[in-house]
């Protein structure tokens, strides 16, 4: 947490409002005044939103949201690797949510992992008759070609949602008859305004059917902690999971990262939740806090400033042992670290970044690029809500932009005012902006790389952002604008 | 809390009867809910002299999505204090009536609306289960209890076989039992006779036969239930008799529907339909 208001040269308050105000002025007056209150300029002092969130897109304007079943299959169910999960309805939903996310696995395939396409492949008879007969003869025959995997999923896609299949009532019998978890999830696409409430309707589905059905065949110690919210894109986990654990903590379960249906399910055990991802797992935080006591806290571990904050804060809830292992840990990466900031902040020091991701890497990650010397003059999220936002606002300098669901056009249009050196966006954006002449990266999927959490990730990160901004490649092509 | 939901054929009663008898639960002293599951949206009308309800869709239509909706946006309180939700949903031939149910129906389980302190939570169901939605209400956890509303009418008979139909393949996998027939008398030949056999041919009860009275039309003009209107009126008794038969009722069955000459033959039984002259079929008249 900064405890100082930082500003960037060139950047006030005043000139980010005239910014959004041009930006603004070619919509039409309704689309203007939806589009308004979601483009602010960030009162660093504040603490809180300076702009509204999680409401619909406004209609006619190109954004970069999903759905809430890519929430729930590409998030929170998919990277659950001894699962079965089968995406239920027509093909396509299924088959384009397939491996994009990069959420690493171990295992073997089809033996303790099944990172596979599964779908019901609905045709006109099963969406006319219904497809629960279907479905039920799908779950019997995955689990006698799969007899290891310990669970199956059931992610409505929405015809499954208006033909009315009760796959709940399905999932409950073929449970008893298979006598394994069979889960259904209720996260029919057009729920909601983004895959934000796809996130919200699987951490109810994991309340509802998963969390206290099991427990861990170890006793129980002070330092049994579970790892919520990482997803282990590119090998994340594999890098925070065994920093957790030479900090002296033992981590239970990761959710779901490279995750176990039966690890997550003995979650209720723990004794304490570290959250990295708030804005997907957030729910379940609260749930375990309210029904089991568990507290919960919410660590960044990207670039080593904020990790060797995160780890003094997570010290702080342990005992001397942990916090002389924290210490010890902190000793040991901190030259590693030193070194690395040495290597690449003189080519990065002042360097601008612009930001739009998900749901929490647009402020996670503000520190990791300020370790390198660099500064985010823009940021801003897929689906984020109000208190993703108040959380924005301390790590952001003072008057820097803060987007809502930009449209492209505003996306284009900040970025063409700031001139950033790095663009952190998605796929969609990746090859508008590189038309631009503008580095980019991926900072969904890590563009192919990662891992970038933890120490072993800044050294990735490091790299990468280095190699984007000062590839030669940008003084050979010249942009015709 | 019991959890009752009310089928039959299309314009044979069922909002008109739901509404007297959900008023007669209330004048003895019961917490009741009405959950109108059908787009035409008339299910509250009478408990709440309302021309119409503003439904649950209407809303969700205004607001752009069902999560900026409040309980309070959609629930009225009516006569004896019968909380009222309307699901609404599209005009014919557009859209898709039964995802409305089901978001409506979810809208009330997520914002609380099955509070502890109601005994009877009514759904007053579009006639015909055309798709999954219309079965929202008879789902898991929701209503166990079915009552469909029929006449002696060889159609409306029909009917109440094919939803019996429909309530044996829940109740083979979940806890929805038929409750009873209820007879909204038309008048026509040998009624009560007809359907206390047909109940009893499903396996069933005819809970009550709620004879023709105009009284129910005046009331309806000033947007009112008999109960309310007229509460001393011999009408206003029968469908409090008939609350206090449904508070009481016990019997809850799998129903065994008819095959179809079963049925048939039972309505030749009763004179209603003539014997199939085999002969016949086909010939025009001037052959």
């Amino acid at each position: 947490m900064s405890d100082k208001i930082r500003t960037i040269d060139g950047i006030t308050k005043e000139s980010t409002e005239a910014l959004i105000a041009e930006t603004l002025s070619v919509y039409p007056d309704k689309a203007k005044k939806k589009r308004a209150p979601h483009l602010g300029a960030n009162d660093q002092g504040s603490g809180s939103a300076c702009v509204k969130s999680n409401k619909k897109t406004v209609p006619g304007v190109m954004s970069a949201r999903g759905c809430a079943y890519a929430g729930a299959k590409g998030v929170v169910w998919g990277p659950i690797r001894d699962m079965v999960h089968v995406s239920h309805g027509p093909v396509g939903c299924g088959w384009y949510s397939w491996g994009t996310r990069r959420n690493m696995m171990s295992g073997i395939t089809g033996v303790t992992s099944f990172p596979m396409q599964f779908t019901s492949d609905f045709q006109e008879k099963d969406i006319v008759y219904g497809g629960d007969k279907k479905l039920k003869t799908l779950l019997a025959e995955a689990h006698d070609l799969f007899p290891l995997a310990k669970g199956i999923s059931v992610l409505s896609e929405c015809p499954v949602g208006l033909i009315g299949d009760d796959i709940n009532s399905v999932a409950k019998t073929a449970a008893k008859e298979l006598d394994i978890p069979i889960i259904p999830c209720n996260c029919e696409g057009f729920r909601g305004v983004s895959q934000s409430l796809g996130h919200h309707i699987s951490n109810d589905t994991i309340r509802d059917y998963i969390i206290g059905t099991r427990e861990y065949a170890e006793p129980e110690s002070p330092y049994d902690i579970a790892l919520i919210g990482e997803y282990n894109i590119g090998g994340d986990a594999w890098s925070t999971k065994p920093l957790l654990e030479e900090c002296g903590l033992n981590v239970k379960s990761v959710w779901t990262g490279d995750g176990e249906l039966e690890k997550i399910a003995a979650t209720h055990t723990v004794k304490l939740n570290v959250i990295h991802c708030y804005r997907s797992m957030n729910y379940m935080c609260k749930v375990m806090e309210e029904k089991y006591g568990i507290p919960w806290i919410e660590l960044n571990f990207f670039g080593p400033t904020k990790i060797r904050e995160s780890l003094r804060k997570l010290a702080e809830l342990f005992d001397d042992n942990i916090k002389a292992k924290v210490e010890a840990v902190i000793a040991k990466y901190d030259p590693i670290m030193q070194a690395i900031v040495e290597e690449y902040k003189p080519r990065l020091d002042g360097k601008k970044v612009m930001l739009l991701v998900g749901g929490l890497r647009p402020r996670h990650t503000i520190g990791a690029y300020e370790d390198l010397g660099m500064d985010c003059v823009g940021s801003g999220y897929e689906f984020a809500h109000t208190d993703d936002y108040d959380r924005t606002a301390p790590e952001m300098p003072d008057g820097t932009v803060v987007y809502d669901d930009p449209s492209e056009y505003e996306f284009e249009k900040f970025a063409d005012a700031l001139k950033p050196d790095l663009i952190g966006s998605g796929i969609k954006e990746k090859y508008v902006f590189q038309k631009m002449g503008i580095p980019f990266r991926q900072m969904h999927s890590w563009d192919y790389s990662g891992p970038y959490h933890g120490y072993k990730g800044f050294e990735v990160f490091a790299r990468d952002i280095d190699m984007a901004i000062n590839s030669p490649t940008w003084n050979l092509v010249k942009a015709p604008f | 809390m019991r959890q009752i939901a009310i089928y039959g054929k299309g314009g044979i009663g069922k909002s008109t009867t739901t509404q007297n008898t959900v008023a007669g639960l209330a004048s003895i002293g019961k917490k009741v809910m009405i959950v109108g599951c059908d787009p035409k949206a008339d299910s509250t009308r009478l408990i709440l002299h309302a021309k119409a309800q503003n439904t649950v869709m209407d809303l969700v239509r205004e607001l752009g999505t069902v999560e900026d909706l409040e309980l309070d946006d959609v629930m009225k309180v009516g006569y004896g204090d019968i909380k009222c939700v309307e699901s609404g949903g599209p005009e014919p031939g557009v859209g898709c009536a039964g995802r409305g149910v089901i978001t409506a129906i979810n809208f009330l389980e997520e914002n609380g609306a099955y509070t502890p302190d109601l005994d009877f939570v009514f759904y007053d169901v579009l006639g015909d289960v055309v798709c999954g939605g219309f079965a929202m209400p008879i789902r898991e956890g929701k209503a166990e209890e079915i009552y469909i509303v029929t006449s002696g009418e060889m159609m409306a008979m029909y009917a109440a076989n094919n939803i019996s139909k429909g309530i044996l393949k829940y109740a083979s996998s979940g806890k929805v039992r038929l409750a009873g027939l209820i007879c909204n008398a038309r008048k026509t030949d040998m009624e009560f006779e007809l359907i206390s056999e047909l109940a009893r041919r499903l396996g069933t009860q005819m809970i009550h036969f709620v004879p023709r009275d105009n009284q129910v039309q005046r009331a309806e003009l000033r947007r009112m239930t008999v109960i309310e209107y007229s509460p001393e009126h011999p009408q206003a008794k029968e469908y409090l008799t008939l609350a206090q038969k449904i508070a009481d009722n016990k019997m809850l069955v799998v129903p065994t529907p008819l095959e179809m000459e079963e049925l048939e033959e039972l309505l030749m039984k009763f004179g209603i339909m003539e014997e199939e002259d085999e002969s016949i079929v086909g010939v025009a008249e001037a052959a």
